[in-house]
């Protein structure tokens, strides 16, 4: 076992790590209190102001309002396509099983603005001008790959003898899914869909491709941060913007005891 | 839906296969725009409750915006631009259907002429026309062959913005952006059109270049431009790309020296800040801005809505006091005396002839140069150039 | 459970047709399953990077900046020869690769204290600690260290606290590396953790039978087992790096060009869509090249 002085070198390195990974986002949410509007150290004091005017805002509004419309439609879309190829790959060995895997890991492994470029370059091609079903078309793009690992890896781990047995007992198809495979992949399906939702609210690098006029969350922090003028407002959106991408997370995690929320890390 | 996606396999497929046309102006400007034959409205139909604007920052503020919006019931969306170079694109961008207008400077006019995404509008069908400067009704940027692809807006001179702390004193040229004295305390546009600046520069520091025109550069006065310029390298923070790049930079104090718009200076004071800006005595780069309205603008009504309103001598004059900037509209000067006196004089508004000359304003290099030969250096250079600079 | 269900299941006897035939060809079933999506990603996706491919081939009249579909190998040129391009390739990779040992550094003592120290209970806390930064806003993580960086941010507030000189690093190639290093240091933390923990402690333990002190049974046999998880968090640390533009636009100052930024100004600025097509590939490349050798160092048995 360690020594004594090695196991305190270890604790002050993990200490000192936690809080390098923690304090820069405790004090995002520390300037949301801030009266000035100047982004200076130590803030002069502490207001509610910025979270009223925030709220106010109808272009936030607007963009929260599509951001929210985008990652549930996407979110929708990608259960069911992710599902379907969870399904099918898990029934099947054939030869081109690891390329279909590959190909739906494609969109995160390789570098976001790749994956925009050229959708924008397929959309402004084929004619489709760009529109909030462009941003739902990338979004669930890259979030069917969090379904399909999510639902592919509990199927694996459900024992196919059950689902005989109720196949034995005569059950159909529809009534055997219906009453055993849904339940027992329930879960992972939920937590497919709120990490895949996660993902889609706080994406900006295909959504800065594929929106055209609309802003979305993402969209309009980035702008606001590069315009510099309403930066308090950014504390509130931001702050705002961690706490619902971590719930989901935290509710997945909770789902699949953690590998759900740590299988995806390519997912960003 | 999955038609077209067949349609865009096949184009796929056609492209592979090698068909294609080859279409090159090079910057010469020979045949009429594409878009020259499209007759504007000859009234404006009832607007369609929506407006998308691709603007320079601080051009469609709320302080008018709100009340366009309440009288015409057209939403304003507006996305800021930094460059020429990124509203020419936006406009093209998905379609060019995304965006209804363009506040377009000089050196975008004509490539979103003859690029066809801007197409030309019934100056008839804005009051207040008759009152514009004359220059600004017609000026060769916007208007071809006498069609009006667009109608004049604001403009204005690229100026020399300094911290008062660092600088007690004015700074008299523009060497102070050169100066290695100020190393990691310079902030510049990052604009290929920044050229320009180093060339009006040597314009007056190095006459032996013979620099008639900043925009119009022999291949010598070119690299001499693009040497200074990478000379200058070392002493930048940081490129700006947004005003508001600048303005947090200034706010900081991460700078103390920059090429900046008038509206920063005017931003960073209402916050406080201890700046000042200056034109030096080289003289200064400008712009002269037109509202153009998109070849596929989905909200035509609301387009000519905007466009009759900021042109009203109102709005000309907030609009102008905002962003610092000179109105085309000469009835503005009473508006802007009223919102803050003396401004009219302070921007020139009542004497343009003879301060329009001193302000280089930005336009597209192209390949001809003023004597007729084709041997300046094309703006598709210009934007190389820069890469190598700032990389 | 299981009894009611079947209970409730052998009411419904019988099966429609299309069910025999399913069972018949299970295949069939699979088959009808994939096409969705396997269409989608087919048709939108690989034909998006196809075109992108082909784009690569074309270029643009810099005039109007329309598309010329002239077969030409001018921008694959263009990047080959000026040093420029050379000079920001080479940046973006060295950063990349920086990143990645910092990231390799911090993360191995925090991944052995977690896998080999800390009780069961503290190891499911720090691995969500790890976790929730992970998934909380990219720009949101990204904007604090602008906040921290500026000139009259935390940091220089701090330096002076104690009495020391304020850095000025806001808008350098230090922030950015800082910033790069803090935002994927998650990704590093847990693919080395999981290696560690499949260590048998075993092993450990013979190496200490056979006299080797703790440390050096930390370097010859911890070390090598843990090597593919440093690989694994490696292809993250390194493949992110390298395709963003994000953080340099935000935290880094004059000549902070990244290839991300450069695709993203030849396509959002220059309307240069060819052009960013052929860079794109610059880090596709590398990164193949990348996943090659990580592959042969067994990271893929560690993602």
């Amino acid at each position: 076992m360690e020594g004594t002085w090695t196991k305190l070198a270890l604790r002050i390195w993990v200490a000192l790590i936690l809080l390098f990974l923690f304090i820069p986002i405790l004090l995002i949410f520390f300037y949301a209190f801030n009266t000035s509007n100047i982004e200076s150290w130590p803030i002069p004091g502490l207001t509610l102001k910025w979270f009223s005017a925030t709220w106010d805002d109808p272009e936030i509004r607007s963009a929260l309002a599509l951001s929210l419309q985008a990652g549930l439609a996407a979110t929708a879309l990608a259960l069911v396509l992710g599902s379907c190829a969870a399904f099918a790959i898990h029934r099947m060995t054939f030869f081109g099983r690891d390329a279909v895997s590959l190909l739906f890991i494609l969109p995160l492994a390789l570098p976001g603005i790749i994956t925009g470029i050229s959708l924008n370059a397929f959309f402004s091609f084929g004619g489709f001008p760009l529109s909030f079903w462009t941003i739902v078309v990338g979004h669930t793009t890259f979030c069917i790959v969090v379904v399909y690992n999510n639902v592919l890896a509990r199927l694996r781990r459900t024992q196919g003898s059950l689902i005989e047995a109720a196949m034995d007992l005569g059950a159909n198809g529809f009534q055997t899914f219906r009453d055993i495979t849904l339940p027992l992949i329930s879960t992972s399906v939920v937590a497919g869909a709120m990490l895949a939702f996660a993902l889609s609210f706080d994406e900006v690098i295909v959504t800065t491709f594929t929106a055209g006029a609309q802003n979305t969350l993402p969209i309009w922090i980035f702008g606001a941060i590069r315009l510099g003028q309403r930066l308090p407002e950014v504390n509130v959106v931001v702050s705002f913007v961690i706490l619902v991408t971590i719930v989901p997370v935290v509710i997945a995690a909770r789902l699949t005891g953690g590998g759900g929320a740590a299988r995806v890390p390519a997912a960003r | 839906m999955w038609v077209r996606l067949g349609t865009v396999a096949a184009a796929v497929l056609i492209a592979v296969t090698g068909c294609g046309s080859t279409t090159s102006t090079g910057g010469t400007v020979g045949s009429p725009p594409p878009t020259a034959n499209i007759k504007p409205p000859t009234a404006i139909g009832p607007g369609e409750g929506q407006l998308n604007l691709i603007a320079w920052e601080g051009y469609t503020d709320k302080s008018w915006v709100d009340q366009f919006t309440a009288t015409t019931g057209c939403k304003v969306r507006a996305k800021y631009a930094g460059s020429s170079d990124e509203m020419v694109s936006l406009m093209k961008g998905g379609g060019g259907s995304q965006w209804d207008m363009v506040s377009a400077s000089g050196d975008a006019d004509l490539r979103l002429i003859y690029g066809g995404d801007v197409k030309p509008m019934n100056t008839a069908l804005i009051p207040d026309f008759n009152n514009f400067q004359t220059y600004f009704k017609a000026p060769a940027y916007n208007t071809i062959n006498g069609i009006h692809y667009g109608i004049s807006l604001q403009w204005g001179p690229n100026t020399l913005l300094y911290s008062t702390k660092k600088f007690p004193n004015a700074p008299t040229s523009w060497n102070v952006l050169y100066d290695t004295a100020n190393k990691g305390l310079v902030t510049v546009p990052d604009n290929p059109i920044q050229i320009a600046d180093a060339a009006l520069y040597l314009m007056k520091t190095k006459a032996d270049l013979g620099i008639k025109d900043p925009y119009e550069l022999t291949q010598k006065q070119f690299d001499a431009a693009v040497a200074l310029l990478k000379q200058q390298r070392p002493l930048i923070k940081k490129y700006w790309a947004t005003a508001g790049d600048e303005i947090t930079l200034f706010q900081n104090g991460d700078v103390v020296v920059g090429a900046a718009w008038p509206y920063q200076t005017i931003q960073l004071k209402a916050a406080g800040a201890a700046v000042a800006d200056t034109i030096p005595t080289e003289g200064a780069t400008g712009w002269g801005d037109t509202w153009m309205l998109a070849t596929n603008a989905t909200h035509p009504n609301c387009a000519y809505l905007w466009t009759a309103y900021v042109s009203t001598p109102k709005v000309q004059a907030a609009q102008a006091l905002f962003f610092g900037e000179t109105p085309v509209n000469t009835k503005a000067c009473a508006e802007m005396e009223a919102l803050q006196a003396g401004s009219c004089a302070q921007y020139h508004a009542d004497a343009p002839g003879s301060y329009f000359n001193t302000i280089k304003f930005w336009k597209t290099p192209i390949v001809t140069c003023p004597d007729g030969t084709n041997t300046c250096v094309p703006y598709a250079q210009w934007q190389t150039a820069w890469t190598s600079i700032t990389a | 459970m299981s009894v009611t269900t079947a209970g409730r299941l052998r009411k419904n006897r019988g099966a429609a047709p299309l069910q025999g035939l399913f069972w018949r060809l299970p295949w069939l079933r699979s088959v009808l399953l994939l096409l969705p999506p396997v269409a989608w990603f087919v048709l939108i996706y690989l034909t998006s990077l196809v075109l992108l491919l082909i784009t690569a081939f074309w270029t643009i009249d810099t005039f109007t900046t329309q598309i010329v579909q002239v077969w030409n190998l001018d921008n694959f040129r263009l990047i080959l020869n000026e040093p420029a391009y050379r000079l920001i390739i080479g940046r973006t990779v060295g950063l990349a690769a920086l990143v990645t040992i910092t990231d390799a550094a911090l993360a191995f003592p925090f991944a052995y204290f977690m896998a080999r120290v800390a009780s069961r209970r503290t190891q499911t806390i720090l691995f969500a600690a790890v976790l929730l930064p992970l998934w909380a806003s990219y720009l949101a993580r990204v904007y604090a260290w602008i906040l921290i960086l500026n000139h009259s941010g935390i940091l220089n507030w701090s330096l002076q606290w104690i009495g020391l000189p304020p850095a000025n690093i806001g808008y350098t190639y230090v922030a950015m590396w800082i910033v790069f290093s803090y935002i994927w240091l998650p990704f590093m933390i847990i693919p080395t953790y999981a290696a560690m923990e499949r260590v048998p402690e075993t092993l450990l333990e013979a190496a200490a039978d056979l006299g080797a002190p703790r440390w050096r049974a930390v370097r010859d046999v911890v070390l090598p087992l843990a090597i593919p998880g440093v690989v694994a968090g490696s292809i993250f640390t390194f493949s992110l790096t390298l395709g963003d533009y994000i953080t340099p636009i935000l935290v880094g100052g004059a000549g902070s060009t990244f290839i991300g930024n450069v695709v993203y100004q030849s396509v959002g600025i220059a309307n240069n869509v060819p052009f960013a097509a052929a860079l794109a590939i610059v880090p596709v490349a590398i990164m193949a090249i990348y996943l090659l050798i990580a592959r042969r160092l067994g990271a893929f048995e560690a993602l």
